[in-house]
Parts: structure tokens; C-alpha cells; sequence
């Protein structure tokens, strides 16, 4: 399919400071394209979590943008060090994050289902020693 | 309820003078993990949190709140009031605690977040 946008960003791992940037560049460009207020505010949100999600858990990945006519897509890929129990890490209250993390009112364990609850269709696919990728789309009708 | 009414109501100082303060806020709320406001916030909330880092903005600006307020005259960074500033987000500082902050909100009629959202 053709994609009207294409878009990569890469995350670094522990950079708290700057997380956020990639969404907020995300939120921007979709607005500008004339996405509707309502998925706007679903893919920022799971685009937020997702980025975070880079930042606090992975060694390090790759968020991309996919727009096509019916959906916009968002593509999380990290370098390691995957996820052991993907469904006690999709279990909201679950947290492996680091004391550094929660200091900063991150780590209530509300990201993936949070991701999950806002993306149209959800995806995650990870093993130990590889990595982790998740992939969210939202449709752009109701 | 615009941000320059919610400024006088809790003797705030704004901290954040280029951005819009005819922005209307539509209800409170105070949580100080940033992980359940991203879950919960709406847009045009006035949030109360103690957090004062980056990411405080970029969940403000993302969820496209009305203003941040800082209870007792707790002081937010430098680099995250220029990311306010850049982004359009009110910083509102008080010497109110939390609960007062809270109480003063609601006493003017703010309702909390609608919880259908």
C-alpha cells in the first residue's frame, strides 16, 4: 500500500529528559495532515506510552509513522532485552520499572494496556535477547 | 472558567506569561503519576501534580490541558518552564497545598473529570 507518510524516529534508552519529543513531533505532523481531534488524541497517547516505553524498558529502538488513507500506523522496535511474560507485562498494576522511573511518577504499570485500550488494533511480539515490537494502528473512521 | 478566573481563584503566580490564558478549563484533577494521567487526563484539565520534570510538559501538552498547577510554591525546572513556554502550557504556581487547591476549584463550581472519558 502507499503511504501518504513515512516517518522514523529513534529512541534512546534512558533519555527521560527528552521523552516525548518523538509524539510530540508525531501529534504535530498528524494535525497538519488534518487527522480528526478524536484519533489525534488516541495515537498520542498510545505514541506517548510506546516512547516512554523505549525509554524506561528497552536498550534502545526505532518508533516509525505509517499513514495510509484508512489508518495511521505506529511501529515500536527495540534492540533488547524482550519481555520474559508478555501477559503479566499486559497486566494493568504490573511494573518492571526502575526506582530512577518511578521517581518521576512513571512505572504503575498502565502502559501497554493503556496502548491497547487506545489503538484500533494491537500488537506485540517479543523475545528474550532480541527484542520487543509493537505495532498499533487506528483507523481514521469511526 | 478561563485560566486568568482559575489564576485569581488560587492566588497563583503564572509562570508560563506567553501562554494563553483565555484557554476555558473544563474540570480538575490532582495524581502525581504521570503514567495514570496519561490514562485518565481529558483535555482542558487544570492538573495539580508536585511533579515539576520534562515530562510533566510533554503529558500537559499531549493531552492538551488547560494549565499545570504546582501546589506550595513548589518550584518547577527551568528547562521544563521554557518546554511549557514553547509548547503553550500554563504553569500556575501556588502556595496552596493540594487539597486546598482542590477545595477552592470545586467551591467555584469546576466539576472533576467526567469519568464516561
Amino acid at each position: 500500500m502507499a503511504y501518504i507518510l513515512e516517518k522514523s524516529f529513534p529512541v534512546e534508552a534512558g533519555a527521560y529528559t527528552t521523552a516525548g519529543e518523538a509524539s510530540t513531533t508525531i501529534k504535530r505532523t498528524l494535525k497538519q495532515l488534518g487527522i480528526s481531534a478524536e484519533v489525534l488524541r488516541h495515537v498520542s497517547v498510545a505514541c506517548y506510552e510506546v516512547e516512554l516505553n523505549l525509554v524506561i524498558h528497552s536498550l534502545g529502538g526505532t518508533l516509525t509513522l505509517l499513514v495510509d488513507p484508512e489508518k495511521v500506523t505506529l511501529i515500536s522496535k527495540d534492540v533488547g532485552p524482550g519481555i520474559p511474560d508478555i501477559d503479566m507485562a499486559m497486566t494493568e498494576g504490573f511494573s518492571t520499572a526502575s526506582a530512577e522511573a518511578r521517581t518521576l511518577g512513571f512505572g504503575a504499570g498502565m502502559g501497554l494496556p493503556n496502548m491497547k485500550r487506545n489503538a484500533t488494533e494491537f500488537d506485540i511480539q517479543s523475545e528474550v535477547g532480541v527484542g520487543t515490537t509493537i505495532t498499533m494502528s487506528f483507523a481514521l473512521a469511526s | 472558567m478561563t485560566v486568568a478566573e482559575l489564576i485569581k481563584l488560587i492566588d497563583a503566580k503564572d509562570m508560563t506569561p506567553e501562554a494563553d490564558k483565555s484557554v476555558e478549563v473544563s474540570c480538575g484533577y490532582t495524581c502525581d503519576l504521570l503514567s495514570w494521567v496519561m490514562a485518565h487526563g481529558t483535555a482542558g484539565m487544570a492538573w495539580v501534580t508536585v511533579q515539576t520534570h520534562m515530562n510533566v510538559i510533554a503529558v500537559a501538552s499531549l493531552m492538551e490541558m488547560a494549565a499545570v498547577i504546582i501546589p506550595e510554591d513548589i518550584e518547577m525546572e527551568a528547562p521544563s518552564l521554557e518546554k511549557a513556554q514553547s509548547e503553550g502550557i500554563n504553569v500556575l504556581q501556588t502556595p496552596l497545598t493540594a487539597y486546598e487547591i482542590c477545595a477552592r476549584l470545586a467551591a467555584a463550581g469546576l466539576p472533576g473529570k467526567n469519568r464516561e472519558v
